[in-house]
């Protein structure tokens, strides 16, 4: 096993003073400096194991990006750690007390997770306003739905996020009018509002042109430090351009960690991924 | 563009000015012209309106309301029903229950049981008759009676993530199973005659002019007021939460919604609101029987909805009056060939019109 025998053990509530009170889906507690942790996790479909004893850990604020061939395991990590697919075995915890795997998918959103998938998807026939209406931090109950309206605050926020993610002047198009690169950068606009602690994003840059893809790039650096992002893609440049850290997985484990430089220097790695 | 800071009030939000004129002119039409043309013109006047065209367009105003209900799960959240048949059928029973009590010793065999039960030689009513005899609690049974097996019913199906067709195909065997159900002499509902000959409502005979042109006017009164009422809701972010269920509910799930509540709210209000279309329509044509369960009725209701033009709300009302207007003179005019021109009607809807007729408005008014 490699890459994350240093990590720290999720802490079962020893050291704090109410931990067995502490109900699983409170506040983040990410005091110990880690934000996802998966230990062992182990899915399989019908024999073929997706996942095998998956074990690595993403640090507070860390942007990381994760790489490997097709079938590797990639987005159904993605799938345990929203909740889309639970584990056969072994732990995946937010923080120090969320256990993600039994958790469902609106109370992992709700607990800080974002998750953009590998096909963009918005909702198209909603304007992108109403999109980031929709995603923005408030109330998800059927009352507020009805009769809450959006506050200065929010929509200061919805404002602020159109100008990162540079959709200002398209406030009022339907959704499905937009381009490609524009679709994904829309659909990180909604993770955006939700002011998740943790960003997973599913290839982010995959159908864009090179300038969009230098500008996805840019707004990823911009968000480091500020969210934890986790960035599964293909594009070698964009992971190059951005990654502190690189995870690879092969056969539903990790195969190697370290810098983009290690990484590409790597036997094994050169062996089942760089070298073909 | 919208002043998004200062949004427009809510009379504004439900209809701009020219849908607030049709609106008042539809509910002067139906609630002071009608009522005049029909009982203060003399018969003899060319101007008068006959029984006739009263009756069926209360009818068809049921139907009407049947529509929205249908619209708001299929066309606004996505979720096809084949039997919302069920939940009219409910509302009916539920109000012909009290209807039944009404007749008191009028019936055939002058007991205090209606005639059915008589017939069975039962000596009692059976416990869920219990308090029909009250308006009040026939109305809450009219909205309670669908409202329930709709949640009981939603929450499984939802919960399992059953969709699409298999959705759709599980209501159609719920409305055939509760037809059968209500079919059964024993299970206290008059069996395949249902309930009918009705009397009175409210004290007052159910078979006179002022009785039907109040039944026509409340009919329309609900009408117009659940259009209102679902034109708020579909304008709010509730209505655009429901939307989002129906184009990517695997986004809104991530968005941090839980879809189930949702479905399961718009669900059991809209076999409410199917109940009290059921309720309305009952007295107006003076029946209820177990065929307002058949297969085909359920079908029927998606026709009207996707002939109208989905998730509009008015293209559902509209979708009501054309096939319904169509299906009484056709039945008349050429009886055996309206099953054909029905399912011609909705294959080219479906071909030529997937939007209905409210998408071929939309054309017109673009290109003028």
């Amino acid at each position: 096993m490699s890459g994350s025998g240093t990590s720290p053990a999720p802490d079962f509530g020893g050291s704090s003073t109410f931990g067995h009170l502490a109900p699983p889906q409170g506040e983040l507690d990410s005091s110990h400096g880690v934000v996802l942790y998966l230990e062992d996790v182990t899915v399989s479909f019908d024999g073929f194991k997706a996942l095998n004893s998956l074990s690595f850990s993403v640090d507070v604020g860390e942007l990381r990006c994760i790489i490997g061939p097709n079938g590797a395991g990639k987005t159904t990590m993605m799938d345990v750690i929203t909740g889309k697919t639970r584990p056969q075995k072994g732990k995946a915890f937010f923080g120090q007390t969320m256990d993600l795997t039994k958790m469902r998918e609106p109370e992992i959103s709700q607990a800080g997770i974002g998750r953009k998938f590998q096909k963009p998807t918005v909702f198209e026939h909603h304007s992108v306003f109403e999109n980031l209406e929709l995603a923005i931090r408030a109330d998800r109950g059927i009352l507020h739905s009805l009769f809450g309206k959006l506050n200065g605050a929010q929509l200061d926020r919805i404002d602020e996020i159109l100008e990162t993610v540079q959709l200002t002047e398209l406030i009022d198009l339907r959704a499905g009018l937009l381009s490609h690169g524009q679709k994904q950068w829309l659909e990180i606009g909604m993770l955006l509002a939700q002011d998740p602690k943790l960003l997973l994003l599913d290839e982010p840059v995959a159908g864009m042109t090179d300038h969009e893809t230098v500008r996805t790039a840019e707004l990823l650096k911009t968000l480091e430090g500020k969210h934890s992002i986790v960035v599964v893609e293909h594009d070698m440049d964009f992971v190059g351009s951005i990654a502190r850290k690189v995870t690879v997985l092969h056969e539903g484990s990790v195969l190697a960690e370290g810098t983009m430089d290690t990484v590409q220097n790597d036997e094994k790695v050169i062996e089942v991924y760089l070298g073909r | 563009m919208i002043d998004r800071r200062n949004p427009p009030g809510l009379f504004y939000r439900l209809y701009g000015r020219t849908g607030w004129l049709l609106f008042a002119a539809g509910l002067a039409v139906l609630c002071v012209l009608v009522p005049v043309l029909n009982l203060v013109l003399p018969e003899t006047s060319f101007l008068h309106l006959p029984d006739y065209w009263v009756a069926l367009a209360g009818k068809i105003m049921c139907y009407a309301i049947l529509a929205l209900a249908m619209d708001m799960v299929w066309g606004y959240t996505g979720i096809l029903s084949l039997g919302h048949g069920i939940f009219f059928a409910l509302g009916g029973y539920a109000l012909g229950m009290y209807l039944m009590r009404e007749i008191g010793h009028d019936g055939v065999y002058h007991s205090n049981l209606p005639d059915f039960m008589v017939f069975l030689d039962w000596k009692a009513y059976p416990w869920y008759w219990k308090g029909t005899d009250h308006f009040v609690w026939a109305l809450l049974l009219v909205v309670l009676a669908p409202a329930t097996l709709a949640l009981f019913f939603g929450f499984f199906a939802f919960r399992s993530r059953i969709k699409g067709v298999y959705f759709s195909i599980i209501t159609q065997a719920l409305t055939v199973a509760l037809m059968l159900l209500f079919f059964r002499n024993e299970t206290g509902f008059g069996g395949n005659n249902g309930f009918t000959d009705f009397k009175r409502i409210l004290g007052q005979p159910i078979a006179t002019a002022g009785t039907r042109m109040a039944l026509f006017v409340s009919t329309a009164l609900v009408l117009l007021g659940m259009l209102l009422v679902l034109r708020y809701i579909v304008t709010s972010k509730f209505g655009r939460i429901l939307m989002a269920i129906r184009d990517a509910e695997s986004r809104l799930m991530f968005t941090g919604y839980n879809p189930l509540i949702y479905k399961l709210a718009i669900w059991t209000f809209s076999a409410m609101i199917a109940g009290i279309a059921g309720a309305l329509y009952v007295p107006q044509v003076g029946i209820i029987n177990p065929g307002e369960m058949s297969p085909g009725n359920s079908i029927e209701i998606a026709i009207w909805t996707a002939v109208g033009g989905r998730g509009t709300l008015i293209g559902a009302i509209i979708g009501a009056v054309i096939v319904n207007g169509a299906k009484s003179w056709f039945t008349q005019a050429f009886p055996d060939y309206w099953l054909y021109f029905l399912g011609a009607l909705f294959v080219s809807t479906t071909l030529f019109l997937p939007k209905g007729v409210m998408g071929l408005l939309d054309k017109v008014r673009t290109r003028s």
